[in-house]
């Protein structure tokens, strides 16, 4: 247990330090945001309507942007080489990466919702809605998209082939996300339907994602 | 003969060579049978001629779902068993799968012009398989990626897998977010209640179809096992030219 949250502890620490890099997910989700007004026009309505939509996309874009140096910086430094040969179970420590980088990444973005929500002109419960459903799905789109960084960092391809290959992974988060927040503001159906099978995609991701990443650094580090 | 003696390669190709002709022969023939059954299929009393697509749309569409599955077995057998041929077998089958689905995709919004007036409807079925495609895509992406292919082969089994997980997640999610936002205006085919005119030629042809995709795949194995010996042919000459 000590080992897993020193680990946690040294990764957030590590993501907020310079040259982390943690914060610039938040600072390219606020310059998408503040970019689909001039795609779409300056009309408030239009943007209240897509207001859940951009703010998803944006968070699940931010979320992709910061994924590859999950494993990236510690192979480059020899300190996944420990990690994969030590004594604790990989799967647990993926799974304590991916909550340190959900931590240090993940968390910023949902702070930052209530801001952006004002810059599109969205209402109260209409932001309470987009963030709590942030809060129940990024998790999710971290714990996959760990599987995407693990797989990047042993074929030492980043960037694209990693966006290529788990954003269709991240399409059920989405669709759940966005209609949850969307059931929230102007219904007719209810907010609990999507909301929970939101979290079930969560919890979901929390079993799959860290067993196969760590399959893919055991098999793919040599 | 067990599947650890075809994890010779020799072997494979010896018992390829011999099995390939009839597969073809078969393939050919039972396409032959299910085409002249589909033309001779009466019209759809709503759908007109257009309804024949589905003999060729609705094999693709089984056959798009049935590689992935193929390619999942294949991506076990190399990650557990380590069995030499897997990784082979689901590298071949890889962009066989993803040119049925690209033929599912395409065939699927040539029947939706006559059917529904628009090439392209965001009807949940169309989407999750356009999605599929670009899964293939996507994994025939990560095996062009990696020059040494032992290595790219446990990274495309993976997420092989992942996919397989996720494949009917995604399925379902398309198919809520559909009944959410489509309004019902859709024509549906007849339903699970099909005539035996129909039935028939098109069970004639799903079975050649898949002999089709049989033959394909043994033919991308066997050509994909001669790849790699003139690869490692290729390298030992260089390092006898080094040397």
């Amino acid at each position: 247990m000590t080992a897993l949250s020193a680990l946690i502890r040294r990764d957030i620490r590590i993501a907020l330090r310079v040259g982390g890099g943690a914060l610039i997910g938040v600072l390219f989700f606020l310059t998408v945001t503040v970019l689909m007004p001039f795609a779409v026009g300056p009309d408030l309505a239009l943007l209240t309507r897509l207001g859940p939509a951009i703010l998803w996309l944006g968070a699940l874009l931010a979320s992709l942007l910061t994924l590859d140096r999950l494993f990236m910086a510690d192979h480059e430094d020899g300190s996944l080489d420990l990690i994969v040969m030590s004594r604790t179970p990989l799967e647990l420590a993926c799974a304590a990466k991916a909550l340190a980088h959900w931590l240090a990444a993940g968390l910023p973005l949902i702070v930052a919702t209530p801001v952006l929500g004002l810059l599109l002109n969205l209402d109260g419960t209409a932001t309470l809605a987009v963030a709590l459903t942030l809060l129940a799905g990024t998790p999710a789109l971290t714990f996959t998209g760990m599987i995407g960084a693990a797989l990047a960092v042993t074929l030492h391809r980043g960037g694209l082939l990693l966006a290529v290959l788990v954003l269709p992974l991240s399409i059920p988060v989405l669709i759940f996300g966005v209609a949850a927040s969307q059931a929230a503001i102007m219904g007719p159906l209810s907010f609990g339907t999507p909301f929970s099978i939101l979290c079930a995609l969560s919890l979901v991701s929390f079993v799959v994602g860290p067993f196969a990443a760590a399959a893919s650094l055991r098999h793919g580090l040599d | 003969m067990s599947l650890i003696d075809l994890a010779n390669p020799t072997k494979f190709l010896a018992l390829t060579a011999r099995v390939l002709p009839w597969l073809a022969g078969a393939t050919a023939i039972l396409l032959l049978i299910g085409l002249y059954q589909s033309a001779m299929a009466p019209d759809d009393y709503q759908q007109g001629a257009t309804v024949k697509i589905m003999f060729i749309h609705v094999p693709n569409a089984w056959l798009s779902m049935f590689v992935w599955g193929i390619m999942s077995i294949a991506s076990l057998g190399t990650l557990v068993w380590r069995h030499p041929l897997a990784d082979v077998a689901a590298k071949a089958a890889a962009p066989i799968g993803a040119a049925f689905t690209f033929l599912a995709l395409v065939t699927g919004s040539l029947w939706g012009r006559p059917m529904w007036g628009t090439y392209w409807e965001w009807d949940a079925r169309l989407t999750s398989v356009l999605i599929l495609f670009l899964m293939y895509l996507g994994l025939i992406a990560l095996w062009r990626a990696v020059e040494d292919p032992s290595r790219a082969a446990r990274a495309a089994a993976v997420l092989t897998l992942v996919g397989a997980i996720n494949i009917p997640i995604i399925k379902f999610s398309v198919d809520w977010w559909n009944t959410l936002h489509q309004p019902a205006s859709v024509i549906r085919m007849g339903g699970p209640t099909l005539d035996n005119a129909f039935l028939i030629p098109l069970l004639v042809m799903a079975i050649a179809f898949s002999l089709l995709f049989i033959t394909l795949h043994l033919a991308a194995m066997r050509n994909e096992i001669l790849r790699r010996r003139v690869r490692s042919l290729q390298m030992m000459q260089a390092n006898q030219k080094a040397a």
